[in-house]
C-alpha cells in the first residue's frame, strides 16, 4: 500500500514569534523553521506501519519555496521512500495546497494520505478536510490511533466529549493529532543518507493545479498582554473588585 | 559497557557552526577546486540549526570575508548597515556621562568601512554557502568527546540522545555516531569543552598567560523610527561598572540595524571581584542611563542572550595544533579586545587552519600528525599583527582601570601604532579573583520596571531556549556537596548572580536547603565553567539541538 504524507515548513515551535512592525505578518528572516510538529506525528505514523508490513511505499509531499527541501530531507531521514518537493514560492494557501495534493494523490495512486491535523503557523486546519472533500473520499480527521485492516482504516479521533471511533473505506484522509504518536529522534546515519537521495521538483503547471485566492490576511497583530494581577486578602474584597469592574 | 556506535570517516571534520568553522569548511572546498581534487569535509553543530547559538554585537569587520568570498555583496551576504557614526561614552554616573571627542578614540575603535550585523545570520548565509560547495552539515549534533587513540585526536564522538535524567536509556535510545577525520579543526567558540578537554590532555596552555573572560549580554529591541538612525554605533565605558579602579571592569554597546532594530548590550569583565555582582542587574539597571534610554523608551525588546568572551587575546594564546587537529577561532582566543571583535579574526584562524589541512592532504599525508603549516601561516599573516598590536590593551585595563587605562592604550594605538617596545602581562585566572562575601559590599538592584528593565525570567523567554527535559543534567558538578559546603558560606554562592539565565538557584531553609539547577534554562553562555571559584561546575553539551533558538542575534 501507497501512502503520501504531506509535510510543511513553519516556524519552530520553541521560537516566539514576533509580529512585523507594519502588521503585514510574523518574521520569519533569520527564525529558526522546522518541520510541523503534527506532520511529524503523521509522518512517525507512516514509518510505524511501514514497519509493520502494513505500508509498502511512503511519499513525503512539501509545497512552498526552496527552504522547503530541508522539511523533505527530514520526512527522508524519518524513513520516507521518495520526496516530492511542489516549488512555488509565496503564500500558498489552503485550497491550492488541497489541489496540489489531491492531483499527486491521483497520480500516485495512493491508498492514504497523511496530514498533520493543522500546521502551527496559521492554525487553518483545512488542508486535510479540503483534500478529502476534492477527492470525494472519506476523511478521519484528529486521529489519536489509526488500525489498518486491508481495505478499510480504524481511527480513534478525539473529539471534545472524549474519543470517537470510526471506520473508513481506503482510500482515505487522516489528519493526525498530537496522541497518535511520539515521533523518534532522528539518527544522525540516516540523516546522511537522506541527504543523497534525489528530491523531485514539480510546479504547479506540472500538476495543472491553480493557485487559490480565497483568503486575504488583512493585518496581523499579537494577542494582548495579560495586564498584572491583583492580591486580595479576603472572599469580599474579591467579591467587591468583581463587583467595582461589574463582574458579578 | 561498549556501545556499537556507527562510524562515518572524512577528511576534515569541523567542530562547531561558527564563523572560524564555517570560514575553514568554505576554504577546504575551495581550495579542493582550485586543485581539481576530492576533500570530504563535515561539519557538526550543537545548535539546532546553523546561527542558533551564535550570540555577537556585532559590528563587523569585512577583512577576512573580502579574502574568504570576494564577490559576497552579489551573493546576497547579510551585510546590510554600513556604519555611519560612532559615539564613544564615558558613563561617570546613572544621570551624568561624558562624550569622547572623535579625536581621542583609539584608532581600533574606529568603524569607518565596517558593517552592523547579525552575526547569527551571517552564519545562516555562511552555512548555504559551505552547503553548496559540498560541505556536509549537521546541526543538532554536539561533538561530545574528542576520539583519541595512541594519543592521536581521530575524531568525535558525538553526543547519545535518548538517555533519562538517571543516566538510562530511554526507548529511543540512539548513541551517537562516531565522527573520524584526519584532521578536526575545533572551532566551539569561547570555552568549548572540547577544547577544554585538549588543552588539558596537550597541556596546550603551558607557556601561555591564563586565559581571561568577559560574559556579554544582549537584548534586540525594535524601537520608535524616529529615534532611529541606521548605521548608529554607541560604545562606552563606566557606570555602572567601574571607570576609575581596576574591578568590576566592562563596556557597553548600542547598535542601530535596519528595520528600527537597536542591539543593546553590556560586556562584564570576568575578573570582578564581589561574589555579589550580578552581571545580568547591571545590564539592566544600565539601560536606564540617559544615553540609554532616549533609544529605548517606547520600544519593544524582542530578543535576549548571553555568551562569554575569550579576551586575553596574544598573551593568552595557547598552542594551536596537536596531533591530528588544531583550534581555530575563540576555541583557541582569537578574538582581538581592543576592538570587541573577535569575528573577522576567527574567520582568518579557520581559513589558515583550512589551507594547512588542505596542503598537508593534498601532499598525500594521512593526518594525525600536527598541522604545523598552521602555526607558520598563523605567525605570517595580518591576523598575527593584528593580535600582536592589541596584546596590552586588556592588561592595561585590568591594571589601571578603563579610564587611565584606556589612555595609555590612546597613546600605545595612535602613536605607537600598538607597538610599545614592552608586553604587559596578567597572570591571575578569573575564577581566583572573588574576594569573600564577608569582605565584599552587598549590592542593592532596583526592581526592574518591566518597561526598560526585565526579570531573569522573562528574559530567558525570549531566548526561545528548549532542553528535552528528560534527560542527565548537562552542568555536572565535580562535589555535589561544594555549592552549600563552600560556595555559599565563602561567596554567597556567586553562580546565583552570575549566571545569566537563571540556572542555579538556592532553594529552601536550613536543613532543607538546596543548591537546584535548572538546566532547561541555560543559553550555553559557559560563564559558570569559567567563574566558578572552586572550579567545580563542567559544561558539557546537553541532548543535541537543545539551547537558545537565538533569531537574528
Ligand atoms: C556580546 C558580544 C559582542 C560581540 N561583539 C562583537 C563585534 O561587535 N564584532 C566582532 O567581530 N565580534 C564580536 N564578538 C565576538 C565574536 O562574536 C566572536 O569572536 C566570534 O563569534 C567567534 O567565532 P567562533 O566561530 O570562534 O565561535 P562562536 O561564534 O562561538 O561559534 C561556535 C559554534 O560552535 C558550536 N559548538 C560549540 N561547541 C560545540 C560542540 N561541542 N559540538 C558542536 N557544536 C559546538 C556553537 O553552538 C557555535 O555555533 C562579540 C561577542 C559577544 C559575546
Ligand atoms: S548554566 Fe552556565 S552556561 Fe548555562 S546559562 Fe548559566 S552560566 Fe551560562
Amino acid at each position: 500500500m501507497k501512502v503520501l504524507v504531506s509535510v510543511k515548513r513553519v516556524v519552530d515551535y520553541n521560537v516566539r514569534i514576533q509580529i512585523k512592525p507594519d502588521g503585514s505578518g510574523v518574521v520569519t528572516d533569520g527564525v529558526k523553521h522546522s518541520m510541523n510538529p503534527f506532520d511529524e506525528i503523521a509522518m512517525e505514523e507512516a514509518v510505524r506501519l511501514k514497519e509493520k508490513g502494513k505500508v509498502t511505499e511512503i511519499i513525503a509531499v512539501t509545497l512552498g519555496g526552496a527552504k522547503g527541501e530541508e522539511t523533505l530531507r527530514t520526512a527522508l531521514a524519518f524513513g520516507a521512500d521518495r520526496a516530492i518537493h511542489v516549488k512555488e514560492e509565496g503564500e500558498i494557501q489552503p485550497l491550492t495546497a488541497a489541489r496540489a495534493l489531491a492531483a499527486i494523490f491521483k497520480k500516485e495512486g495512493a491508498q492514504i494520505l497523511f496530514t498533520g491535523k493543522q500546521a502551527i503557523d496559521d492554525d487553518a486546519n483545512q488542508t486535510a478536510q479540503m483534500t478529502a472533500a476534492l477527492l470525494d473520499l472519506p476523511q478521519a480527521t484528529f486521529a489519536s490511533k489509526v488500525e489498518l485492516d486491508g481495505t478499510k482504516a480504524q481511527v480513534t479521533r478525539e473529539i471534545d466529549a472524549g474519543l470517537e471511533t470510526l471506520e473508513v473505506d481506503l482510500p482515505a484522509v487522516i489528519s493526525a493529532d498530537l496522541r497518535l504518536n511520539e515521533p523518534r529522534y532522528l539518527k544522525l546515519p540516516d540523516i546522511m543518507k537522506a541527504k543523497k537521495k534525489t528530491i523531485e521538483a514539480v510546479s504547479f503547471a506540472d500538476l495543472g493545479v491553480e493557485a487559490a485566492a480565497s483568503l486575504k490576511t488583512i493585518k496581523t497583530t499579537p494577542p494582548p498582554t495579560r495586564s498584572k494581577g491583583v492580591m486580595v486578602k479576603t472572599v469580599d474584597e474579591l467579591v467587591s473588585a468583581l463587583k467595582a469592574k461589574g463582574l458579578v | 559497557m561498549t556501545v556499537e556506535r556507527d562510524v562515518m570517516e572524512y577528511d576534515v571534520l569541523v567542530v562547531g557552526g561558527g564563523p572560524a568553522g564555517l570560514s575553514a569548511a568554505i576554504r577546504l572546498k575551495q581550495k579542493a577546486a582550485e586543485e581539481g581534487k576530492e576533500i570530504n569535509v563535515c561539519l557538526v553543530e550543537k545548535g539546532s540549526e546553523i546561527g542558533a547559538h551564535i550570540l555577537s554585537g556585532a559590528v563587523f569587520e569585512p577583512r577576512a570575508l573580502n579574502e574568504l568570498i570576494p564577490d559576497w555583496k552579489a551573493q546576497g551576504a547579510p551585510l546590510n548597515t554600513p556604519v555611519k557614526g560612532d559615539d564613544v561614552y564615558f558613563y561617570l554616573s546613572p544621570e551624568k556621562a561624558f562624550k569622547m571627542p572623535g579625536l581621542f578614540v583609539p584608532k581600533p575603535m574606529h568603524n569607518e568601512g565596517n558593517y552592523i550585523i547579525s552575526l547569527g545570520n551571517l552564519c545562516r548565509w555562511l552555512g548555504q554557502q559551505a552547503e553548496a560547495l559540498g560541505v556536509e552539515i549537521y546541526p543538532g549534533f554536539a561533538a561530545q568527546h574528542p576520539i583519541i587513540e595512541d594519543g592521536v585526536v581521530k575524531g568525535v564522538t558525538i553526543g547519545d540522545m535518548g538517555i533519562n535524567h538517571k543516566g538510562e536509556h530511554k526507548s529511543d535510545y540512539a548513541p551517537g555516531m562516531e565522527l573520524r577525520a584526519k584532521y578536526t579543526l575545533f572551532g566551539e567558540g569561547c570555552r568549548g569543552h572540547l577544547g577544554k578537554q585538549l588543552n588539558a590532555l596537550y597541556q596546550l596552555d603551558k607557556d601561555a598567560d591564563p586565559q581571561h573572560y568577559a560574559i556579554g549580554i544582549k537584548e534586540i529591541w525594535t524601537i520608535d523610527p524616529a529615534k532611529h538612525q541606521a548605521g548608529l554605533v554607541v560604545h562606552g565605558a563606566g557606570w555602572p561598572l567601574n571607570l576609575l579602579g581596576t574591578d568590576s571592569l566592562g563596556g557597553s554597546f548600542l547598535y542601530h540595524l535596519e528595520n528600527n532594530t537597536v542591539v543593546v548590550g553590556l560586556i562584564v569583565d570576568l575578573s570582578y571581584s564581589n561574589p555579589y555582582l550580578s552581571p545580568f542587574d547591571e545590564f539592566q539597571r544600565f539601560k536606564h542611563h540617559p544615553v540609554m534610554k532616549q533609544y529605548l523608551e517606547g520600544g519593544t525588546r524582542v530578543g535576549y542572550g548571553a555568551r562569554a568572551i575569550c579576551k586575553g587575546g596574544f598573551n593568552s594564546l595557547p598552542k594551536m595544533v596537536f596531533p591530528g587537529g588544531a583550534l581555530i577561532g575563540c576555541d583557541l582566543g582569537t578574538m582581538n579586545f581592543a576592538k570587541i571583535k573577535g569575528s573577522h579574526t576567527a574567520m582568518k584562524s579557520g581559513m589558515l587552519a583550512a589551507d594547512a589541512a588542505a596542503e598537508a592532504i593534498f601532499s598525500g599525508s594521512e593526518g594525525g600528525d600536527e598541522l604545523t603549516g598552521y602555526v607558520s601561516k598563523f605567525k605570517a599573516s595580518w591576523l598575527y599583527e593584528e593580535l600582536y598590536q592589541s596584546r596590552n590593551f586588556g592588561v592595561f585595563l585590568h591594571k589601571f582601570g578603563s579610564l587611565i587605562g584606556g589612555a595609555i592604550n590612546w597613546v600605545e594605538q595612535n602613536i605607537f601604532g600598538g607597538k610599545f617596545p614592552f608586553t604587559a602581562h596578567d597572570l591571575k585566572f578569573d575564577h581566583k579573583s572573588l574576594k569573600l562575601a564577608k569582605d565584599s559590599q552587598k549590592i542593592e538592584y532596583t526592581k526592574p520596571d518591566g518597561k526598560i528593565s526585565f526579570d531573569k525570567l522573562s528574559s530567558v523567554f525570549l531566548s526561545s531556549t528548549n532542553h528535552e527535559e528528560d534527560q542527565p543534567v548537562h552542568l555536572q558538578l565535580k562535589d555535589a556537596s561544594i555549592p552549600l559546603a563552600q560556595n555559599l558560606p565563602m561567596y554567597d554562592e556567586p553562580a546565583q548572580r552570575y549566571c545569566p539565565a537563571g540556572v542555579y538557584e538556592i532553594i529552601g531553609e536550613g536543613e532543607a536547603k538546596k543548591f537546584q539547577i535548572n538546566a532547561q534554562n541555560c543559553v550555553h553562555c559557559k560563564t559558570c565553567d569559567i567563574k566558578d571559584p572552586a572550579q567545580n561546575i563542567n559544561w558539557v553539551a546537553p541532548e543535541g539541538g537543545g539551547g537558545p533558538n537565538y533569531a537574528n542575534m
